[in-house]
């Protein structure tokens, strides 16, 4: 039965580990994985190119989430949006970067946990509100940024809204993932309640609470130094 | 009834607009394949399911030759200066978190509150896409409020649109290849492949392994894919099901939830999950692209060892 199990597909995964060491472009590195594992499964080109063309066409939902609210953003980017947020958190005395994020992540994971996922997001929050609240925490402390702090500031914005976002919603009994462990369950012949998983996963929610929150006050910390450091 | 496509219609339309403002602009110094960039993904989303299957591969191949050689670049957009946009932040103060905040509170709204609402016997947002349909209508409402804030024009908006996509660039497009990646994954076989390997030469004899492995592998499997749902099934199926619940006896709750959370522990720290790592680096202006994981790898890995010490202690639970 295991020699039934064709490994040539691993072919795929091999040209992404190989194209992300070799740092190739990523968008290149994709599309030579999309060849590689077509013509792994012995596809002709023209089946791979319509097999990629239906799945392109079929996600274009997808960069939708992202590319809706840039109208909006870019406006009030031009007209001021930064800057004014910069300008509000750095009249609040108690607000420091770390401080910010760690309620930040509050709310997303809450909100995330309550079903709303929505409130949040990469394009929508945290460049146009997030970031500029962030920076401007740290500069009202330390006067000016070096890039490298300025940009771990950033990065660690996202990080935020990603881990509130991904151990918030999974705590949320009608999100997508709930149904998937409970078809695949069932289809086992496993009967699970799916409020069980929802609750099984508090503790992990939790703890990732725990230790972003640590790891946001390291932040606090870098950026203290490098204040004490002027 | 407000639907899905009608958002593709609009984004195509915009597409359009930038193709056409890229080709304009002579600051731009690859005008021509930035134009053309734009021109062919607006072409996937305003023709969409009626273009031929093997002709919206060609699309998309050309699209990633173009992306992948550095054909998008940046052009001008008439930018204002530091000190006339602190000049005008000072001048509408606060009023400008109004339309920022419009976007997730309308988005919000739509999703719970105007759910099951009818309109003449139509439901007035569509069911399926129900997330996205509301923020494409959040959105519009928002550059209709920043318009009349600011007093411009929606062209305006469409140059600061351009100016944030040209940002951008190839990003925008990652996420959506590797979905087409995981599709052709999946049909491909390379879930059962992986799922093969693991499970032949690991020996799980002692439950705290058995344990190891199975998160271990959702994190891995997760960096792989990119994505946790497509990991699930396979983990689940090869170590999750019959080892931790037939042999072991663990709840399935508990195993199913920290397992989806392990799983979920490899997209923070994985490239192909784009739009949650990639994508806010081009967002954010970000030199080092793998800066959002390297911020995410120290939550990422400690929690990854807690959910092997949670599942092996909670597995027993009912």
């Amino acid at each position: 039965m295991q020699s039934a199990v064709n490994l040539w597909p691993l072919i795929g995964v091999a040209v992404i580990i190989l194209g992300f060491v070799l740092r190739a472009h990523p968008v290149l590195v994709v599309v030579a994985a999309c060849a590689a594992t077509g013509l792994a499964a012995s596809m002709p080109l023209e089946t791979i190119l319509a097999t990629l063309g239906t799945a392109f066409i079929k996600t274009r939902n997808l960069p939708m989430i992202l590319l809706l609210p840039l109208a909006a953003i870019g406006l009030l980017e031009r007209f001021g949006l930064k800057e004014h947020a910069q300008a509000s958190i750095a009249k609040i005395r108690a607000a420091t970067a770390g401080r910010l994020l760690i309620f930040y992540l509050f709310v997303r994971e809450v909100s995330a946990a309550f079903g709303l996922t929505s409130l949040g997001g990469h394009a929508s929050m945290v460049r146009p509100l997030v970031v500029p609240m962030a920076e401007g925490a740290a500069e009202a402390r330390n006067g000016t940024l070096s890039d490298k702090l300025r940009y771990r500031i950033r990065a660690m914005s996202a990080a935020t809204d990603n881990v509130g976002l991904f151990f918030g919603e999974d705590v949320f009994v009608a999100f997508g993932a709930i149904v998937l462990m409970q078809t695949i369950l069932n289809a086992e012949g496993i009967a699970v309640n799916p409020l069980h998983i929802a609750m099984w996963g508090i503790p992990t929610a939790i703890t990732a609470f725990i230790i972003h929150t640590w790891n946001l006050t390291r932040l606090d910390r870098e950026i203290a130094r490098e204040g004490a450091a002027k | 009834m407000i639907r899905l496509e009608h958002f593709y219609i609009v984004l195509g339309l915009m597409l359009v607009v930038a193709s056409f403002m890229s080709l304009r602009d002579r600051h731009n110094p690859k005008r021509y394949s930035t134009s053309l960039f734009w021109a062919l993904y607006a072409v996937v989303y305003l023709v969409g399911e009626r273009l031929d299957p093997a002709i919206a591969g060609l699309l998309m191949v050309v699209m990633a030759l173009i992306a992948g050689f550095g054909g998008v670049s940046l052009g001008q957009y008439g930018s204002l200066t530091k000190e006339e946009r602190s000049t005008s932040a000072r001048r509408l103060g606060h009023k400008l978190f109004i339309p920022a905040m419009i976007i997730p509170a309308v988005t919000m709204i739509g999703a719970t509150l105007l759910k099951d609402v009818e309109f003449g016997g139509m439901v007035l947002l569509e069911q399926k896409h129900l997330t996205i349909v509301s923020l494409g209508v959040a959105s519009l409402l928002a550059v209709g409020a920043a318009c009349w804030l600011t007093r411009s024009t929606p062209v305006q908006g469409m140059r600061e649109w351009r100016r944030l996509a040209d940002a951008m660039g190839w990003a925008v497009v990652l996420p959506h290849m590797l979905a087409v990646l995981g599709l052709l994954f999946a049909e491909a076989g390379v879930g059962k492949a992986v799922a093969h390997v693991t499970t032949t030469y690991i020996n799980m004899d002692s439950r705290f392994i058995a344990v190891a492995v199975f998160c271990i592998g959702m994190a891995l499997f997760t960096i792989i894919m990119g994505n946790g749902f497509a990991a699930f099934p396979v983990m689940a199926g090869g170590v999750g099901i019959p080892i931790l619940v037939g042999v072991y006896g663990a709840n399935p709750a508990v195993m199913a939830a920290i397992g989806m959370f392990s799983a979920y522990c490899g997209t923070l720290m994985t490239p192909m999950a784009a739009n949650f790592n990639i994508v806010p680096v081009a967002l954010l202006e970000l030199p080092d692209k793998n800066a959002v994981i390297k911020a995410q790898i120290p939550t990422a890995l400690p929690l990854l060892a807690a959910n092997i010490f949670l599942l092996y202690f909670l597995m027993d639970q009912k």
